[in-house]
C-alpha cells in the first residue's frame, strides 16, 4: 500500500486549496526554476530514468517521448506540447480529478515539460462536457500568469505561453491526431502515422501529445527524484497512479496507490470490496472499456500495473476498473461497449465504420441467443479483421472487449443460443401458442 | 434574426486569433451556439459567409461534433451517461423514468421548451455512477436514483 509521504496527488479529494496559495502549500511551484537551469538535457535524462510509462493507456515511456522532440528547430519551426485532457474511455474518471482539485500539479508540468522539450506554447485540449474542470484548470493558468510562473516574462527564465481549449463531444478526439486535427479546428479525424507527431505534428510542427497524468506526476518526480519515483512498484512498472474503481464495487472511488498494487487489496481496502463478497466477482474490466475483460478467475492473484494485467491478456489501459458482479448480464454489458464504439467510430477507415456496426449487431442478437453457434467464430473472425487495419486504435479498441468476451464467456454465449433455439423450436411445435397453454393449465 | 454584431464580431476575431477562417469554423460554431442556445441552418450560412468558408465545409463540422445542436434545445440539456459503469449500477432505470417523467425520449425536447435529454458517453463519473450533466455549467450529478429525479429535473416537476 501506498505511504502517505510518497503520493502525488495530496488534493485528490478537494479537501484543500485548489488555487496558487493551496498548491504552494502541498509543494507545488518548489524550486522550479532550479530544475529548469539544470538544463533539458537533465529533466530528460531523469525522466527516462524514473521510468514513467505514459498514464493515458498505452504506457509508452514518457521521457523517451520527450527525447524525440527536436534539440532545436533548423528550419523555423517551433516546438507544440500538447495536453490531453479530453478524458472520455469509459470507466475512467482521474484527470478531471487532477484538473478539480490540484491543477497546479498540471500546469507547472506543462512548463516543466515544455522546457525539456523546446516548447514555447502549449495546449491544453479539455473534453467539451468537462465545464467546471475547464474553469479551475483557466482559473489556475490565470493565477500562473498572475504570479509570473508562466508567461512571456516570467520568474522561470523560459517564455512560455499556456492556452486551455476544448472539444465539443467526440471521443475519437482522446487520438492523439485526432485531437491535433480538432485542435486546427477541423474535424477530429486522426492522420495516418508516420510522420509521427514529434516530427509532423500541430500545424505541421514537431508536437508531443501527453496525457493529464503523465504531465501532471513530471514535477514530482523532478523535484524528488527518479529514484524515488522508481522505487514504487515493480521494474518496468513503477511509480503511482490513480485508479478509478466503478461498477458493481461498495464504495466506487477514484484513488492513488502504488502500481503493481493486487487487484483483490485495491478493491478491498477502497472499493469497499465486490457488492456481495469476493465470490460474488464476475469479471472485471482493468482500464477502460477496449480492454479485454478479465475474469473472475483470473482476478485473485491480479496484480495492477501493465505486466501483471498483460499477463491474463488484457491490459492496464487507464487504469479505469470496471467491477461486474454476477446480476451482471456480461453479453449485454460487452453489447453496450460495442454500441459504443459504433456510435464512436470517425467513419474514416472502412474495416472501423462498417465492422463496429457489424460487430455490435451480432453481439446485440447473441444477448438473446437469437444467433447460430458458428456466429460466434465468424464474429471473432470479423474482430480479427477490424483489429491492426484501421489508421487509429479505436478499430483495435472495438475489437478486444468482444475478443475477451468470447475468450471467457463462450459457453455463456452457446447457452443463450440453445436456450433460444429450444424455445424457438417449442413455438414451432405450438407448445408456446398462448391458446394451447392456457389449455394445458 | 441575424447574428448580433458582438457575435459577428466575435467569429471575425477568432478567424484573427486562430490563424484562418478554417481553423476557427469550430470556434465560431461554439459562439453561435452559445449567443443563440443552438445553430440553426440561417445562422450556420451567416456564420459560413464571415468566416468565407462554404457551409457544407461547416456544416460537416457542426454535424461531427455531438455537442454542436443543430436543431432548438430546451432550457436545461440534461446529457445522461449511457456508459458501462453507469449501466452496471442501475442506468437504464434512471433512463427509464426519466423519460416517462418528461415524455421525451433521447434527442428530444418537451413541449414547454423546459428540458432536451441528450444521452452521452462516459462522462467521467463513473465513481458516482450512475451519472449526468445538467445544465449550461454541466454539474456532475450522481449517484441517479430512478425514485428521485430532483437531482436531474429539479423539484417542479
Amino acid at each position: 500500500m501506498l505511504d502517505d509521504k510518497d503520493r502525488i496527488f495530496r488534493n485528490l479529494y478537494g479537501q484543500g486549496d485548489w488555487g496558487l496559495d493551496g498548491a504552494r502549500r502541498r509543494g507545488s511551484w518548489d524550486g522550479t526554476k532550479a530544475i529548469i537551469e539544470k538544463g533539458r538535457d537533465w529533466i530528460i535524462n531523469e525522466m527516462k530514468t524514473s521510468g514513467l510509462r505514459g498514464r493515458g493507456g498505452a504506457g509508452f515511456p514518457t521521457g523517451m517521448k520527450w527525447s524525440f522532440m527536436p534539440k532545436e528547430s533548423t528550419d523555423g519551426r517551433p516546438s507544440y506540447l500538447v495536453v490531453n485532457a479530453d478524458e472520455s474511455e469509459p470507466g475512467t474518471c482521474k484527470d478531471r480529478e487532477i484538473m478539480r482539485h490540484d491543477p497546479h500539479l498540471l500546469v507547472e508540468g506543462c512548463l516543466l515539460a515544455g522546457f525539456a522539450m523546446g516548447a514555447k506554447v502549449c495546449y491544453i485540449y479539455v473534453r467539451g462536457e468537462f465545464i467546471r474542470e475547464r474553469e479551475h484548470l483557466q482559473a489556475a493558468v490565470d493565477q500562473a500568469y498572475e504570479a509570473k510562473l508562466i508567461g512571456q516574462d516570467n520568474v522561470h527564465g523560459w517564455p512560455f505561453e499556456l492556452y486551455v481549449t476544448h472539444g465539443a463531444g467526440a471521443y475519437i478526439c482522446g487520438e492523439e491526431t485526432a485531437l491535433l486535427e480538432s485542435l486546427e479546428g477541423k474535424k477530429g479525424q486522426p492522420r495516418l502515422k508516420p510522420p509521427f507527431p514529434a516530427n509532423v505534428g500541430l500545424y505541421g510542427c514537431p508536437t508531443t501529445v501527453n496525457n493529464v497524468e503523465s504531465i501532471a506526476v513530471a514535477p514530482d518526480i523532478l523535484r524528488r527524484g527518479a529514484a524515488w519515483f522508481s522505487s514504487i512498484g515493480r521494474p518496468n512498472n513503477v511509480g503511482t497512479k490513480l485508479f478509478g474503481i466503478s461498477g458493481h464495487v461498495n464504495t466506487p472511488c477514484v484513488v492513488e496507490e502504488a502500481m503493481g498494487i493486487p487487484f483483490r487489496e485495491l478493491i478491498e481496502k477502497h472499493g469497499g470490496g465486490i457488492r456481495g463478497g469476493w465470490d460474488n466477482l464476475l469479471a472485471i474490466i482493468p482500464g477502460g472499456a477496449s480492454c479485454p475483460l478479465i475474469p473472475a478467475a483470473d482476478c485473485g492473484e491480479l496484480i495492477m500495473d501493465f505486466d501483471g494485467t498483460r499477463a491474463v491478456k488484457s491490459s492496464l489501459g487507464t487504469a479505469g476498473v470496471i467491477v461486474m458482479d454476477k446480476s451482471t448480464d456480461v453479453v449485454a454489458a460487452i453489447a453496450r461497449i460495442s454500441y459504443f464504439f459504433k456510435h464512436e467510430s470517425c467513419g474514416q477507415c472502412t474495416p472501423c465504420r462498417e465492422g463496429t456496426g457489424w460487430m455490435w449487431r451480432v453481439l446485440s442478437r447473441m444477448v438473446e441467443g437469437r444467433a447460430h453457434k458458428r456466429e460466434i467464430d465468424m464474429l471473432l473472425e470479423v474482430t480479427k479483421q477490424v483489429e491492426g487495419h484501421t489508421i487509429c486504435a479505436l478499430g483495435d479498441a472495438a475489437a478486444w472487449p468482444i475478443q475477451g468476451l468470447i475468450r471467457a464467456f463462450r459457453p455463456e454465449i452457446e447457452r443463450r443460443i440453445d436456450d433460444f433455439s429450444r424455445r424457438a423450436t417449442l413455438d414451432d411445435q405450438g407448445i408456446l401458442d398462448p391458446a394451447h397453454m392456457a389449455a394445458a393449465e | 434574426m441575424t447574428l448580433s454584431p458582438q457575435t459577428t464580431q466575435a467569429i471575425r476575431n477568432a478567424a484573427d486569433s486562430h490563424g484562418g477562417a478554417k481553423a476557427a469554423m469550430l470556434e465560431a460554431l461554439k459562439l453561435v451556439q452559445a449567443a443563440e442556445g443552438y445553430v440553426s441552418d440561417a445562422h450556420l450560412a451567416e456564420a459560413a459567409a464571415k468566416l468565407g468558408v462554404s457551409t457544407a465545409e461547416i456544416d460537416s463540422l457542426a454535424t461531427f461534433y455531438s455537442h454542436i445542436f443543430r436543431s432548438p434545445v430546451g432550457e436545461t440539456v440534461i446529457l445522461l451517461c449511457d456508459g458501462l459503469s453507469c449501466y452496471l449500477c442501475g442506468g437504464d432505470a434512471v433512463r427509464d423514468a426519466v423519460m416517462q417523467k418528461l415524455g421525451i425520449g433521447f434527442g428530444e425536447t418537451t413541449p414547454d421548451g423546459k428540458f432536451t435529454l441528450i444521452n452521452v458517453c462516459c462522462i467521467g463519473g463513473c465513481d458516482v455512477a450512475p451519472a449526468a450533466l445538467v445544465g449550461p455549467d454541466r454539474k456532475l450529478v450522481g449517484p441517479l436514483s430512478a425514485d428521485d429525479l430532483t437531482q436531474l429535473i429539479g423539484g417542479g416537476r
